[in-house]
């Protein structure tokens, strides 16, 4: 900083030349805010497209000449979803796996992300080396001798056996993350509690967990969406409707061969989506702060 | 603890030495491979559901792949060796399916890492409407693959759809596409589906990877007249290539390994053009009932990915050691 100062006060830059460069980082700016207004656009219009069509009436989204925005707001394609099936119920089952899984799953996934981290040994290096593995296996491979195990757990059509399912699916993402996170921790702040006297389990909690929060929340955010997210695993599990996840209940709508009732469809689709919006909503604020707030005690 | 440390310890003493033992060193007081207690108190809890759930059945998987399991058999299943691999081979549709799954998976991953490193980017400048884009861009990703297919269909619609609506506006086309029925159409349309998709991801752990670049640095070298491409390659691209390294892995396994996407979107259809070898395996397995079989189609997946990973996952292991 005192650096800065010090050059601007003694070296004051020629007039022209910052004139120009004036004029280069206003071309830049606009530049990048023409790029960002590209990503806006990309990222936008199928969201609106599918908020717009929840709310047509079926008269409209039959018209062959589509309009951006609904002419009359309706709540019909809701009522019929509602009505088509069984929501409400799947809703509830999603939340419940989904915050259960999410949170079991960085519960175990931090600890030994540290030691894995930490530590110099073959079982850290393997379990490191099983994450990426893991990821490698095609689902089929993972499905069909899953569906076998649980059987004979007895634990097929049941949202505990979901659960179970999705902590272990979590587990590798979650650990890979926290593993990054942890070692941007700087080693000197862990010698520093050492040589104060600090066990590595007394470090682990009061130096390296207040700055990995950032990192925390980020990987309860992801296995969270994960988990209310996945389909297959519950598709394969769940056989009963009212134990099965929304997205499930929401391929029921699609019916056979683009014979989709396109207003329920949406309206489903969008109810869908709301919780683990409202999630990263939430979470997002902290995920900010808590980065900031890392920057500046590092 | 102590006859280990004799044994093995660095300062192997002899035998008859009993003076006053030495103070041991963090090294030594480490047991059983290298994880002192505490090591072994905090890995537990996430190995032992890893083997039991993970390990265990990925392996009965693997062993599936040489069996002619079926389901919904009476009579016991039988090794077979290698014949569901001599069946495959001259299995033409699966390998026109596996051909589709990487032309699919390394074109999303491609544009998915550039469109994502260049909002990642600009998230990080100091701009007027960044927390909407920052929120837009979370928006995918909170959204269930099925929900992201469902919306894609709407948009792609042949006659309600807005894709049409615009371009006919635009006086791009004069007759609606039916995108996902066109037989050359229906791929690229499902991988700008799996960029947006996947994008959001990629642009959160880039720019939480961008956090660390150290600002002080980047300072200096502005202040020593180091423009932004040469700023971007002397200061941030080194302290963000291994984030750059693991997202790019993982999205190609991710892309190459994904489901429900293109299945809500197409089903494999048309005449094929978008069967990933997910949905053939898929296919095999759950409708024909061929557990064996699906499983070898599987292993072969997993064959090419790991050959094309092996960079990654040295470069990986390589820096934990470090």
């Amino acid at each position: 900083m005192s650096g800065g100062t010090a050059r601007s006060n003694t070296a004051p830059a020629p007039a022209p030349r910052a004139r120009r460069r004036g004029l280069r980082t206003a071309l830049g700016r606009a530049g990048q805010y023409g790029a960002l207004l590209c990503y806006l656009v990309f990222l936008a219009f199928p969201l609106l497209w599918l908020v717009s069509s929840a709310f047509k009436s079926p008269q409209e989204l039959g018209s062959v000449d589509p309009a951006w925005l609904p002419r009359h707001w309706s709540l019909d394609n809701f009522r019929a979803a509602f009505d088509q099936q069984p929501l409400a119920r799947s809703a509830l089952n999603s939340l419940l796996v989904a915050g259960t899984a999410a949170t079991v799953s960085v519960l175990v996934a931090v600890p030994a992300a540290y030691a894995t981290v930490r530590y110099r040994s073959p079982v850290g290096r393997a379990t490191t080396g099983w994450v990426l593995v893991s990821q490698m296996f095609p689902f089929v491979l993972v499905i069909i001798p899953l569906f076998l195990v649980l059987k004979n757990l007895r634990l097929v059509d049941s949202l505990f056996g979901l659960i179970l399912v999705y902590v272990v699916w979590n587990l590798p993402f979650a650990l890979w993350m926290l593993q990054g996170y942890v070692r941007a921790v700087p080693a000197s702040l862990e010698e520093a509690a050492a040589i104060d006297g600090c066990g590595r389990l007394r470090t682990l909690r009061s130096v390296v967990l207040p700055l990995l929060t950032p990192g925390v929340v980020a990987t309860l955010m992801f296995s969270f969406v994960t988990a209310w997210n996945e389909f297959f695993f519950a598709l394969v599990l769940l056989k009963s409707p009212e134990k099965q996840t929304m997205s499930v209940i929401l391929t029921h709508f699609l019916g056979d061969e683009g014979a989709a009732d396109l207003g329920p469809l949406a309206a489903a689709a969008l109810l869908a989506t709301l919780p683990s919006l409202l999630f990263f909503a939430v979470l997002q604020r902290k995920l900010v702060g808590g980065i900031a707030a890392g920057a500046v005690k590092g | 603890m102590t006859g280990t440390r004799t044994a093995t310890g660095p300062d192997a003493r002899t035998p008859g030495d009993r003076g006053t033992p030495p103070p041991r060193t963090i090294r030594e007081r480490r047991s059983a491979l290298g994880l002192d207690r505490d090591a072994w108190f905090l890995l537990l809890p996430a190995l032992l559901p890893i083997l039991v759930l993970s390990v265990g059945p990925l392996l009965y998987g693997l062993s599936l792949a040489f069996t002619d399991a079926q389901a919904g058999r009476t009579d016991p299943t039988r090794w077979i060796g290698v014949d569901n691999f001599a069946d495959l081979r001259y299995d033409t549709l699966f390998w026109d399916s596996f051909r589709i799954g990487l032309v699919w998976a390394v074109c999303v991953t491609a544009i998915q890492f550039a469109l994502a490193l260049g909002l990642a980017l600009l998230l990080d400048q100091n701009l007027r409407f960044r927390w909407l884009a920052r929120t837009l861009a979370l928006v995918p990703w909170a959204m269930p693959e099925v929900v992201i297919g469902i919306m894609w269909r709407l948009v792609y619609h042949q006659d309600a759809g807005v894709l049409n609506a615009t371009l006919r506006d635009l006086h791009l086309i004069t007759e609606n596409v039916n995108w996902l029925a066109d037989l050359s159409l229906a791929l690229p349309a499902v991988i700008a589906v799996g960029v947006w998709a996947g994008m959001p991801q990629t642009t959160v752990v880039l720019l939480a990877g961008l956090q660390n670049v150290p600002r002080d640095l980047h300072e200096a070298a502005a202040l020593d007249g180091a423009g932004v491409w040469r700023r971007f390659r002397a200061v941030t691209w080194p302290a963000l290539r291994p984030v750059v390294f693991s997202i790019t892995a993982l999205n190609f396994i991710w892309n190459f390994n994904s489901f429900g996407l293109v299945y809500v979107l197409t089903q494999g259809g048309p005449g094929g053009e978008t069967r990933l070898p997910t949905l053939f395996a898929y296919e095999e397995a759950f409708r024909y009932g061929q557990f064996g079989y699906a499983a070898a189609m599987g292993l072969v997946m997993i064959a090419v990915v790991a050959v094309l990973l092996t960079v990654f996952l040295r470069n990986r292991l390589t820096e934990v050691d470090r």
